[in-house]
C-alpha cells in the first residue's frame, strides 16, 4: 500500500525549509518535486524496473550468454498449445460438434473500492474497461446472434447499466458512462439481479454470466449458498475472472454451475483470459433443449424509398430492411422485429457462426530435416514465404493432416485463428466432394 | 525529402491479387476464348504496375482441382532489368498458365482416367483461391508498416459452388476482418450470389461488363485505381444483394424459414430431427409471440 508513504514523507521533507536565503528556496523547491516523485512510492528509474521488469525479455542461451527470447516461437508455442486443447475438448465426446452458438450473457463489472488499485495500470477498472470493449466486440463478432447486458456492483449493490441486446456499440457507450467506483462488492446482489433477468429469456438460449471480480470478498445481504444454488437449477454457467486473488466463494459458484474461475496475473494474462470466454461453449444438452426457431430473413430496402423505421420511429431514404411477416422496417440486423417479435437475420449472420460447426483441424508439426528419402516444399503453401533458413538452423513449419501442405507458423495461427479454412485442402477437389 | 515518398508508399501504393478463373468447363463455352481475355488481362497488370513503381500485382489462377501462384511482381523485379520486362513479363505469364491449367486438367482426370466428364457444369475453387490470396496478403501485413493497400481482384466466369459456401463465406469474414476490399469483374453469363456478397460485406466493387470485347477498358477504369482515389470517383453501386438463406433441406430461397438453435441450419419447414447435428427438438416451435407473452 502506497497510502501510508504518502501521509508521512512531505512531512519529514518540510522541516528543512524555512531558511531565509533565495538560493535554499529555490533548492527547497527541487526537493519538494523531488518529495513528490518519492511520493508515489518509487523514483523513475526504479519505477523502470519494477513496472517493465525488462530483465524477464532475456534468456541466457547453452553458453551463457543473454539473448532476447525468441517470443516468436514461444508465441506459436502457446498458440498451438491452446489450440489442441480446444480441438481434444470439443471433439473426443461426440463426433458431431454441437456448441452453444444462441447466447445470452451478462458480464457483471465489479466497481468497488477494490477496483480502484493501482497494480494494474492505470487502474484495474480502466484496464477492465478497455478489455471488457474488445471482449464485447470480439464476442459479437464470433457470436452473431447472441446477446449481451451489463451489470455493475458498487456501494454493496447491483446496477443493470444496459438491458440484455445485440449491438455492440450501444454496450459500450453505456459502459464508459458510467466508470466510478464505490462501496464494497457483493456478490450475491449481482447474481440476484441476472437469475431475475435471465429467467425470462426462451429455453433454447444458453444463459451465461461472466463476472469481473476486484475485490477479495463479498457484501451480501442474506445466504449466498442458496443464491448459487438457484443459479445452479436456472442453468446458469457463472464464469468468474479474478484480479486479486483466488477467493473460496468464486471458486465454489463456478464449480457449481459449470462455469470456469481463473485469476489474472497481469493485464496481458487479463485479457486472455477475458477473450478464452469469446468462442461459443460446447452445448450441453441439460443446459438449452434444442429447438427449431421461427426466423425471418429480410431483404434490403431498395435505395431511394422513403420510409418510417421502427426502432429510431423516423422517416429515413433508402437502405433499411423488411420484416417479411409484417412489413415494418427496421435498420440493423440482426434484431427483433418491434411489431411482431420475430427474430430478423441475414444469412451471412448466420454463415459468420458455421466455422465453429467446421473447424480446421490443427496443423501437424513437421520435423526440421523431414523423414528420410521425403523432399520438402521448399515455400508455404499459403503465403509462398520460403521455408529454407538460411545456414544450419531450419525455419519450424507445420502440415495439414488431410492435404499435406506445408505452412509457415505465422499462417498456421492466421488459418486457425481467423481464415478457419485450410488453403490447401480448399484447392483441392475432393475435399469437396 | 525522405518523408513525402513514404506518404506516397502508403497512399497510393497498392497490392492486386487477382484471382483469374482457368475454369476449361467454362471457357470452352465461353464468348470470350480465353487467349484473347488474357489479351485483356496482361496488359491490364502491365498497366496496374506502369501505375505506380511501388505496385505490386499478384496473380493466382483459380482450377477446378487446384489452384496455385501464377505471378508475382515482387519476386519478378527482383531479378529481371526494367527494360525487358513487359514482353518478358507477358510472356512468363502464359507459360506459368499454360503449365498450371496442364497440370489442373491432369488432376481433374485423376489416377482412374476422366471420372470428371459425368459432372455437369463445374465450379472453380473460388475458396482456394481466395483463401491463397489472404494468406498472401496477412504476408504482407506482417513485413512492417509501410506495405501497399492490399485489395483482391476475382475475374470470375463458371458459375458458384453451392459446397463451397460455408468456405468462401469463412474468406469474406476474414478479409472484413483485415479490411481488404475484393473487388469482382463477372465475365460468365450469370451474377455470382458469393462475389455479390463478399463485395458488399467487405466494401469493394462488384461489375458485371456488358460487353466484353472492351473488358481491358472496363477493368482499366473501374478496378485499376488505388483504394485512397476511388474516394472521388463515381464507382457502379451495387444493384442490391440478394441476403435471403436458402434453406438446408431443400435449397429453396425463403424469407421466413426456422432454424435449429444449436446448429444454425436453415429449414423451411418443421422437422423432428435437425439433419446437420442430430439434435432432436422435444417441444413444439418457439415463435417468438409466445415469448412475448411470457414477458
Amino acid at each position: 500500500m502506497y497510502g501510508v508513504g504518502v501521509a508521512f514523507q512531505p512531512s519529514g521533507a518540510s522541516s528543512s525549509a524555512g531558511k531565509s536565503s533565495k538560493e535554499k528556496k529555490r533548492h527547497d523547491e527541487d526537493d519538494e518535486e523531488e518529495d513528490d516523485n518519492e511520493a508515489k512510492g518509487v523514483d523513475a528509474w526504479e519505477r523502470a524496473y519494477a513496472d517493465e521488469r525488462s530483465w524477464e525479455d532475456l534468456q541466457e542461451d547453452e553458453s551463457g550468454l543473454l539473448r532476447p527470447i525468441d517470443t516468436k516461437t514461444l508465441v506459436h508455442a502457446q498458440y498451438r498449445k491452446r489450440l489442441l486443447l480446444r480441438s481434444s475438448a470439443g471433439g473426443s465426446v461426440v463426433s458431431r460438434i454441437q456448441k452453444g452458438l444462441i447466447r445470452y450473457l451478462y458480464v457483471v463489472i465489479d466497481l468497488s473500492r477494490a477496483a480502484s488499485e493501482t497494480d494494474y495500470r492505470p487502474s484495474r477498472m480502466a484496464v477492465v474497461a478497455k478489455q471488457a470493449e474488445a471482449f464485447i466486440r470480439e464476442f459479437f463478432d464470433q457470436n452473431p446472434l447472441s446477446h449481451v447486458g451489463l451489470i455493475s456492483i458498487k456501494d454493496g449493490l447491483a446496477h443493470r447499466l444496459t438491458d440484455i441486446g445485440g449491438s455492440p456499440e450501444a454496450q459500450i457507450k453505456a459502459l464508459m458512462g458510467k466508470l466510478e467506483c464505490s462501496g464494497e462488492a457483493s456478490l450475491q446482489n449481482a447474481l440476484e439481479l441476472v437469475h431475475g433477468y435471465l429467467s425470462q429469456i426462451p429455453s433454447y438460449g444458453h444463459r451465461e454470466v461472466l463476472i469481473l471480480y476486484s475485490a477479495l470478498n463479498t457484501c451480501d445481504p442474506g445466504d449466498i449458498m442458496e443464491t448459487v444454488q438457484r443459479c445452479k437449477k436456472a442453468k446458469i454457467r457463472c464464469s468468474v475472472i479474478g484480479l486479486s486473488a483466488e477467493v473460496f466463494i468464486c471458486k465454489h459458484l463456478c464449480e457449481e454451475t459449470g462455469g470456469t474461475y481463473t485469476v489474472a496475473l497481469n493485464e496481458s494474462h487479463f485479457k486472455e483470459l477475458l477473450l478464452e470466454h469469446a468462442p461459443p461453449p460446447p452445448a450441453i444438452a441439460e443446459y438449452a433443449a434444442a429447438n427449431l426457431i421461427k426466423m425471418g430473413f429480410p431483404q434490403r430496402g431498395a435505395e431511394g424509398v422513403v420510409s418510417i423505421c421502427s426502432c429510431h420511429k423516423e422517416a429515413k431514404v433508402g437502405g433499411g430492411y423488411t420484416c417479411p411477416r409484417c412489413k415494418v422496417r427496421v435498420c440493423e440486423l440482426p434484431t427483433e422485429c418491434r411489431t411482431c417479435g420475430l427474430t430478423l437475420v441475414s444469412s451471412p449472420h448466420l454463415a459468420r457462426s458455421y466455422h465453429h460447426l467446421f473447424p480446421v483441424a490443427p496443423f501437424d508439426e513437421v520435423p526440421p530435416h523431414g523423414r528420410p528419402g521425403q523432399r520438402l516444399p521448399t515455400a508455404c503453401f499459403g503465403c509462398q514465404l520460403s521455408l529454407v533458413g538460411q545456414g544450419v538452423q531450419p525455419i519450424l513449419r507445420v502440415s495439414c493432416p488431410k492435404c499435406n501442405q506445408h505452412f509457415c507458423l505465422d499462417c498456421d495461427i492466421y488459418i486457425h485463428e481467423s481464415l478457419h479454412n485450410c488453403p490447401g485442402c480448399e484447392s483441392q477437389r475432393i475435399s469437396a466432394v | 525529402m525522405a518523408s513525402a515518398p513514404s506518404k506516397l508508399y502508403q497512399d497510393d501504393a497498392s497490392l492486386v491479387v487477382a484471382l483469374l478463373d482457368t475454369n476449361p468447363f467454362f471457357w470452352a463455352a465461353a464468348s470470350l476464348p480465353f487467349s484473347e481475355f488474357l489479351q485483356h488481362v496482361v496488359p491490364f497488370i502491365n498497366s496496374l504496375l506502369l501505375l505506380n513503381q511501388l505496385n505490386r500485382v499478384v496473380l493466382i489462377a483459380t482450377g477446378t482441382s487446384s489452384c496455385g501462384y501464377i505471378f508475382d511482381s515482387g519476386e519478378a523485379n527482383s531479378n529481371a532489368n526494367a527494360n525487358a520486362n513487359a514482353n518478358a513479363l507477358c510472356s512468363g505469364i502464359i507459360k506459368k498458365l499454360e503449365d498450371f491449367v496442364g497440370k489442373d486438367s491432369k488432376i481433374a482426370k485423376g489416377p482412374n482416367g476422366n471420372g470428371d466428364a459425368t459432372r455437369p457444369a463445374i465450379s472453380s475453387l473460388l475458396s482456394g483461391s481466395l483463401s491463397l490470396a489472404l494468406c498472401y496478403i496477412q504476408r504482407i501485413f506482417r513485413s512492417g508498416a509501410r506495405h501497399p493497400q492490399p485489395r483482391i481482384l476475382c475475374i470470375q466466369g463458371s458459375p458458384d459452388g453451392p459446397e463451397q459456401y460455408v468456405a468462401v463465406m469463412n474468406s469474406i469474414f476474414s478479409a472484413q476482418r483485415s479490411m481488404v476490399p475484393i473487388d469482382s469483374c463477372i465475365v460468365g453469363t450469370q451474377h455470382s450470389a458469393f462475389l455479390q456478397q463478399a463485395s458488399y460485406i467487405t466494401g469493394g466493387v462488384y461489375m458485371k461488363p456488358q460487353q466484353l470485347d472492351g473488358l481491358f477498358q472496363y477493368l482499366a477504369a473501374v478496378f485499376a485505381t488505388d483504394l485512397h482515389s476511388r474516394n472521388f470517383l463515381r464507382l457502379p453501386k451495387p444493384v442490391g444483394v440478394d441476403f435471403r438463406a436458402s434453406c438446408f433441406c431443400h435449397k429453396k430461397t425463403i424469407d421466413l424459414g426456422y432454424v435449429c438453435s444449436v446448429c444454425l441450419s436453415i429449414f423451411c419447414k418443421y422437422h423432428k430431427k435437425c439433419s446437420t447435428c442430430g439434435s432432436e427438438f422435444n417441444q413444439g416451435t418457439v415463435d417468438s409471440t409466445t415469448r412475448e407473452q411470457k414477458r
